[in-house]
């Protein structure tokens, strides 16, 4: 069998109170009638420790809208799974995270759209700064570790020193400065949200004086943004390889964007076990190793490190998903990556916030 | 941060660290958020011991019956060293 996955990604519930226009869920949201009941991911969290699992983050949508979310704890935490709550911070108050640290919750990250108040619920589409602010709070007192997580895109880049200090302020021990990636709502988005090579040279340069100054932390993380380097990102360290991803229906993904491949006809726990899904499904198995690679990617050195990048990119831009991912420079795509992130002033798009329903006009590819 | 503690301290897993053992990998684990720490060999029998009872020099003493002495004086302190300032143990 191929190696065991170290951590998955639970997608519990597309429901969200935020309407992040940069959200990497996928346009077509599923409904809270379809969702996996609480047995069912109780079944997953025990398979996925049996297969090796030992990390998994609960996400969404907003984890908390979920009422039996300490039931999945409790089972993800039993299967000896260490778990994190990944949340926009609304709804969680003293008592939710009491019962939730009760149920083996060992910790939290936190996302945060600026360090402004205004502008971060300008973003959200929702006021809920504060109440982030208020949760950092209850995660410290109850003492479990807490991540800030930013999504870095034209609107907030330039703010990046007051990012940290915000999480600074709250006592956080690692911050992710997660610049936009394109899936979902963010593609749909794009041009929108699109950088300048100015900004990030200058959040850049930001994050190095900082690591400069805290060398004893908050860790800063900085995820790549691949339109502008030339570098393919080594996507979820390789297909089906580290990781699996199980979206609130119980469709089993090797990434969470790849819901957005037409034709990969995705497997979902109702019907197989994971250990099935992981080891034997077609969907798995499809781009895992390299044996699928054209060139560049087949003769390249990087193809162990990099494996060609991301699919979904691929696909998005390219029509097609076993192509090398055009942010690659040595990719005969990689033009299409340059004009999406050539500045070519006038103005801007607004940022379409996402709603439950289907984006009107929305193209699956863009 | 503070200096380095030479053989006196007492290490112990960090808070928020879970230590287990992986039986699929047949490895002991150090868990944290984001990061997972593989205990491979005799790595796992040494961070067993690090309980917040005993100093490294304790540690390295329990070790010698069973290692090679002059390997388990170098070495050990080192690698709990280096747990440290990665921050899995302190
Ligand atoms: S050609 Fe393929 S393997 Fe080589 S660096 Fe580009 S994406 Fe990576």
């Amino acid at each position: 069998m191929s190696a065991r996955p170290w951590a998955l990604l639970a997608e519990l519930t597309h429901a969200c109170p935020l309407h992040c226009g940069y959200c990497s869920n996928p346009l077509e949201l599923t409904s809270r009638t379809s969702e996996l009941s609480t047995e069912q991911w109780a079944e997953v969290m025990r398979q996925a420790g049996e297969l090796g699992v030992v990390h998994t983050h609960l996400s969404g949508g907003e984890p908390l809208l979920r009422r039996d979310l300490e039931g999945i704890v409790a089972a993800a935490d039993a299967a000896g799974i260490y778990t994190q709550l990944v949340t926009s911070g609304v709804g969680l108050d003293r008592a939710r995270l009491d019962v939730l640290a009760g149920a083996g919750l060992k910790s939290v990250q936190l996302s945060v759209q600026h360090a402004e108040p205004r502008a971060s619920d300008r973003i959200a589409g929702r006021r809920s700064f504060e109440e982030k602010g208020r949760a950092a709070a209850v995660v410290r007192d109850v003492g479990l570790p807490l991540g800030l997580n930013v999504v870095l895109h034209r609107d907030n880049l330039d703010a990046l020193d007051d990012i940290v200090e915000l999480g600074l302020s709250w006592g956080v021990e690692r911050i992710e400065l997660a610049n936009v990636q394109f899936y979902g709502w963010g593609l749909l988005n794009r041009a929108a949200l699109m950088p300048t090579r100015e900004q990030l040279a200058g959040a850049r340069e930001a994050v190095r004086r900082w690591r400069e100054r805290l060398p004893a932390g908050p860790e800063l993380v900085w995820v790549v943004p691949d339109h502008f380097d030339g570098v393919a990102k080594p996507c979820m360290g390789g297909w089906g390889s580290v990781s699996l991803t199980v979206t609130p229906d119980g469709t089993v993904l090797p990434c969470p964007a790849a819901a957005a491949l037409p034709d990969l006809d995705p497997p979902n726990v109702r019907d197989h076990s994971l250990g099935w899904i992981w080891g034997r499904s077609e969907a798995f198995r499809r781009y895992r190793g390299t044996d699928w690679m054209a060139e560049p990617c087949r003769s390249c050195s990087r193809r162990d490190e990099d494996f060609g990048g991301c699919r979904c990119q691929a696909y998005a831009l390219t029509g097609d998903a076993t192509r090398t991912d055009p942010a690659c420079r040595l990719s005969p795509d990689h033009g299409l990556i340059r004009a999406l992130t050539e500045d070519k002033g006038g103005e801007r798009p607004k940022i379409r916030h996402r709603v439950p329903g289907r984006a009107k006009g929305a193209a699956g590819r863009v | 941060m503070s200096t380095a503690p030479g053989t006196d301290w007492r290490p112990t897993p960090a808070p928020s660290i879970v230590r287990r053992h992986d039986p699929v990998r047949g490895d002991d684990l150090l868990l944290r958020p984001e990061r997972v720490g593989v205990l491979t060999g005799s790595a796992g029998v040494v961070v067993e011991l690090c309980d917040g009872t005993r100093t490294v020099g304790d540690i390295v003493g329990e070790l010698a019956g069973r290692f090679p002495a002059a390997l388990v004086a170098t070495e050990v302190p080192a690698f709990l060293e280096r747990l440290r300032e990665e921050g899995w143990l302190r």
